[in-house]
């Protein structure tokens, strides 16, 4: 029988506890928390890079940071946050929920889930070994040519950028084909796919963006190591070629990466505002359709990010039309979560006030996007604080907001037991007073000429007193992120009191129909569906909350097998892509043959 | 591959997850896979399409240019050889049909039909492979190296990528091919040799792009 | 009609022939020695009219004898044309992109401006 893959098992099962269970485990709860907690602490380490860059930049004329570390500091922020933070937090989740929201007892090829955690670990840890080189990447996160030139880059910086990319690429390529495959292939009998959660929807759509996107930057990248390993001149005029042509291949990619970024935050505020509205998600195939239509239409967009590159006015013209145009489903999407809330039965726990403050940020920082989708006026904005205040609203008002959502929402289901609610709203109203200290000067900043990427000013030009102030903000915003750790602790203190039931949200899909956390099989019967919001349907058949569901022994079950194949063929990618910056042809093949003997053992691993 | 296989009924003690849609996992897989190479390839094309004449020295494609070689700057003829790479296209085109007859030896349970024509199939995938390191070494020899212009970045970087996918699936051909002739491959494991024989096909159809765009056009 | 909807029993079609395999194979031999034809014919010198004409038309000549290729390939050896359409959709789609991409890069690129 064929139909469908899970590796098989023997009888016996590996270790539950200790690090070699954890670091052979291929279940993907597990995977799920080891993301998220290493994607939490570069998410801090990437705030902490911030909070260096805002003391700097609290006065003018400061020599707290060289200009060379600042660089460093930036660009390491950027790459941080958005390869470190933003995706690994959405794929904690991709991880832990879609196989419970679609109703299966894992991904698809878990230990190819096994595999892309270990090569993002390797990554993350690779990129950041930089700094102890003092040199850590320090070109911008955007790379761009001919700066990243070996002339003009001569130090090992931008090569841990290019390579470290490369090695985070892999790990989000095949994430990609995994997701997508379980959601296409392991929902459960009778989940159609306009029945399928939203985040579930809004995750495949994700999927499709990474498996589309990323090859993209990989050749971006690949041009650009032949340009400085080799001495080629993709981007070098001196040998004939086009700075310009990196910046399209990496927007091509860069453009619907924001995307990426995003779709999961929505998906997890599509779950969030039904939950605590008791109304279900508005307009869901139209949630669907828009959701597509952003993905498919975020590949025509990328040289909006290029208006100052003298594209010419057919280029310009045609790029601002389809960026106006992506703001028309983007709205649908807003109005459809405001429909969500309207007439709802409001219950203001710390996760709805993080979806309803998504909802606010997140159209603030739309507001700024649309704006720069005309190139006239995008002349003045860009390069400057401006986009900062754009970005930063709908990444961190967005995406961050969204994922806390989600902490809040899906905490119990993960760890048994609930985050304290009151520390919780502290931890809103923190974050949101911070945040807008922070990132809302930077409108003003920006148009009244503030540049980007800049280490200092000079005093007199009128950019104190809103620096002052984003410093602050950015302190009180650190500091609320103190009180989310606080949280964390604290509950699990007192987690004995605070034990979570399978539903304690009245939730409405399939991830509340099992204990809290989960056994290792999930379900211990795969269940049938026959509608959408499917808890909500049988808690009203039954005219109540379901029965708490018993934790059953599962003997019969087959989970996969746990193994460490993963890992070493993780570590083989990594050593292949490091000989294009050290070491040479040797290390490559060293890499290599630990890459191929980790996979042939991986491939007949015993399936029993 | 029936829909009656697709759900499994039992529950407690289902070995394999039922597939929703009935179809292979690992097949939804490969293709997803490889509609994903295609962006890349795409990529490595567009680059080369974009610098396309644009090489500021030579050695040019299809016409004489001034070059240099051995230290002197010299008449360089045209770098392709078309009758070469038209053998080993037609060569590649035909590994592709090889592989089908061996999936369907795979699939009938025909063990001489599947271990020749397998075995033939990596054959013309070595072959292939062998054409494409020759031609490499010629092109070096007269003048074209990786970092001489834009053409010859831009055509060992695609035609050298290409050629590490064949090589890539010349292995996993060889693969099955010994668990064929260890009598692993019965017909209900057919499928791992056409998720090899997919890529494979993939692998041919890149080629079949890159050969009019990058040799024939002038 | 819903793909992914396995309430529709997916037939199966009678299984192509090896001899259809041959049959392809040898058009595709056929049609990749018509793109080495129309090349030469566009390079040599003495063509006449007939040269003349092929070398203007050579980059649509080339492209369509490749993607007729391409769709033989596909449809056939890939098996495509009898297998569920999602796999057909999952190889589609990107090349799509893949097609806009290079297009849209060759646009972009083009040292002719068509607005001064």
């Amino acid at each position: 029988m064929t139909a469908g893959t899970l590796d098989h098992a023997p009888a016996h099962p590996g270790p539950a506890t200790g690090i070699w269970s954890w670091m052979t485990t291929v279940d993907h709860k597990r995977i799920g928390v080891l993301y998220g907690a290493t994607a939490f602490f570069f998410f801090m380490l990437g705030g902490f890079e911030a909070l260096l860059m805002r003391w700097q930049l609290g006065a003018p004329e400061r020599s707290f940071l060289s200009p060379e570390l600042y660089n460093q500091l930036f660009t390491m922020h950027g790459t941080t946050m958005i390869f470190l933070g933003v995706m690994p937090l959405s794929a904690m989740f991709f991880n832990y929920m879609i196989p419970l929201q679609i109703g299966a007892r894992d991904v698809a090829f878990p230990r190819l889930n096994a595999f892309s955690y270990w090569v993002f670990l390797l990554g993350g840890l690779f990129m950041n070994f930089s700094f102890v080189l003092n040199a850590a990447p320090n070109a911008g996160w955007f790379g761009y040519a001919n700066l990243t030139s070996k002339q003009f880059s001569p130090g090992l910086n931008v090569d841990f950028w290019v390579i470290g990319l490369q090695i985070l690429g892999v790990a989000s390529l095949a994430a990609a084909v995994n997701f997508f495959v379980t959601i296409i292939n392991l929902r459960a009998q009778g989940m159609r796919l306009m029945r399928m959660p939203m985040f579930c929807w809004m995750s495949l759509i994700t999927q499709m963006l990474l498996l589309l996107a990323f090859p993209v930057i990989t050749v971006a990248l690949v041009f650009l190591m032949a340009d400085r390993a080799f001495g080629t001149s993709f981007y070098s005029p001196g040998g004939g070629g086009d700075p310009i042509l990196w910046q399209h291949l990496f927007w091509i990619f860069g453009h619907p990466e924001v995307y990426i970024l995003i779709l999961p935050a929505f998906g997890i505020v599509s779950e969030i505002l039904p939950v605590f509205s008791r109304k279900p998600l508005f307009g869901y195939a139209a949630m669907v359709f828009s959701g597509a239509f952003i993905a498919f239409l975020g590949f025509g967009v990328w040289s909006h990010h290029m208006f100052s590159t003298g594209m010419g006015p057919i280029a310009d013209s045609v790029f601002s039309l389809t960026t106006m145009l992506i703001a028309v489903p983007t709205g649908v999407k807003i109005f459809n979560w405001l429909g969500t809330v309207w007439g709802g039965s409001i219950r203001s726990t710390t996760a709805m006030h993080f979806a309803l403050g998504f909802v606010a940020m997140f159209v603030i920082g739309g507001l700024s996007g649309v704006m720069h989708s005309s190139p006239p006026a995008d002349l003045q904005q860009t390069d400057t604080y401006f986009v900062v205040a754009h970005f930063h609203y709908v990444l961190f008002g967005g995406a961050i907001l969204a994922l806390l959502g989600g902490a809040y929402y899906w905490f119990p289901k993960m760890f048994g037991y609930l985050l304290d609610e009151r520390i919780g709203k502290w931890h809103f109203w923190l974050t949101m007073l911070g945040m807008n200290l922070t990132f809302f000067p930077m409108h003003f900043l920006g148009l009244v000429g503030m540049p980007r990427r800049v280490y200092t000013y000079p005093a007199g030009l009128g950019f104190e007193a809103m620096n002052l102030v984003q410093t602050l903000g950015s302190f009180l915003l650190g500091s609320a992120f103190l009180v989310f750790i606080a949280n964390i602790w604290k509950s699990w203190r007192e987690r004995e009191r605070r034990k979570a039931p399978a539903d304690p949200w009245d939730g409405a899909t399939l991830e509340w129909s099992i204990p809290s956390p989960p056994q290792e099989f999930n379900f211990p019967e795969l269940p049938t569906v026959e509608h959408r919001d499917e808890l909500w349907h049988r808690k009203r058949a039954l005219g109540g909350p379901l029965p708490e569901p018993a934790r059953v022994s599962g003997a019969g079950i087959h989970m996969p097998n746990p193994s460490y194949w993963p890992l070493v063929t993780a570590l083989g990618a990594m050593v292949t892509l490091i000989g294009f910056m050290a070491g040479g042809v040797a290390v490559n093949l060293t890499g290599a043959a630990i890459l191929f003997f980790g996979a042939f053992r991986w491939a007949f691993e015993p399936a029993g | 591959m029936s829909a009656a296989d697709a759900h499994a009924e039992t529950i407690y003690h289902d070995e394999l997850p039922s597939a929703y849609t009935g179809l292979d996992t690992r097949k939804l897989a490969i293709w997803t896979f490889i509609g994903s190479e295609c962006l890349f390839f795409a990529s490595l094309i567009s680059t080369y399409l974009v610098y396309k004449g644009k090489s500021l020295v030579g050695p040019l494609p299809h016409q004489e240019s001034q070059c240099m070689l051995h230290g002197q700057l010299q008449q360089c003829g045209a770098i392709f050889e078309i009758p070469l790479v038209t053998f080993g296209t037609a060569v590649l085109l035909f590994s592709s049909f090889f592989v089908v007859l061996a999936l369907n030896g795979a699939q009938t349970g025909n063990r001489k039909r599947l271990i020749g024509w397998l075995g033939a199939t990596v054959l013309a995938g070595l072959f292939f492979i062998g054409m494409q390191v020759y031609e490499f070494y010629h092109f070096y020899h007269k003048g074209l190296g990786y970092t001489t212009n834009l053409f010859g970045s831009t055509f060992y970087t695609l035609t050298g990528f290409h050629g590490s996918h064949v090589t890539l699936g010349v292995i996993w051909l060889a693969t099955v091919l010994v668990l064929a002739i260890r009598g692993k491959l019965p017909p209900r494991k057919a499928v791992n040799l056409e998720l090899a024989a997919l890529y494979w096909h993939f692998v041919d159809v890149v080629w079949i792009v890159i050969f009019p765009t990058v040799y024939l056009m002038r | 009609m819903d793909l992914l909807d396995p309430r529709v029993v997916h037939k199966e079609h009678t299984h192509p022939t090896a001899g259809l395999y041959l049959r392809i194979a040898v058009v595709l031999f056929i049609l990749t020695a018509l793109e080495v034809a129309a090349y030469e014919v566009a390079r040599r010198e003495g063509m006449g009219p007939l040269g003349e004409a092929v070398g203007r038309l050579l980059v649509p000549i080339l492209v369509l004898l490749s993607a007729a290729k391409f769709a033989l390939v596909a449809m056939f050896y890939m098996h495509l044309k009898q297998d569920a359409k999602i796999f057909s959709g999952l190889f589609v789609f990107p090349l799509l992109i893949a097609v806009v991409l290079v297009v849209a890069l060759i646009a972009l690129f083009s040292v002719v401006h068509l607005v001064p």
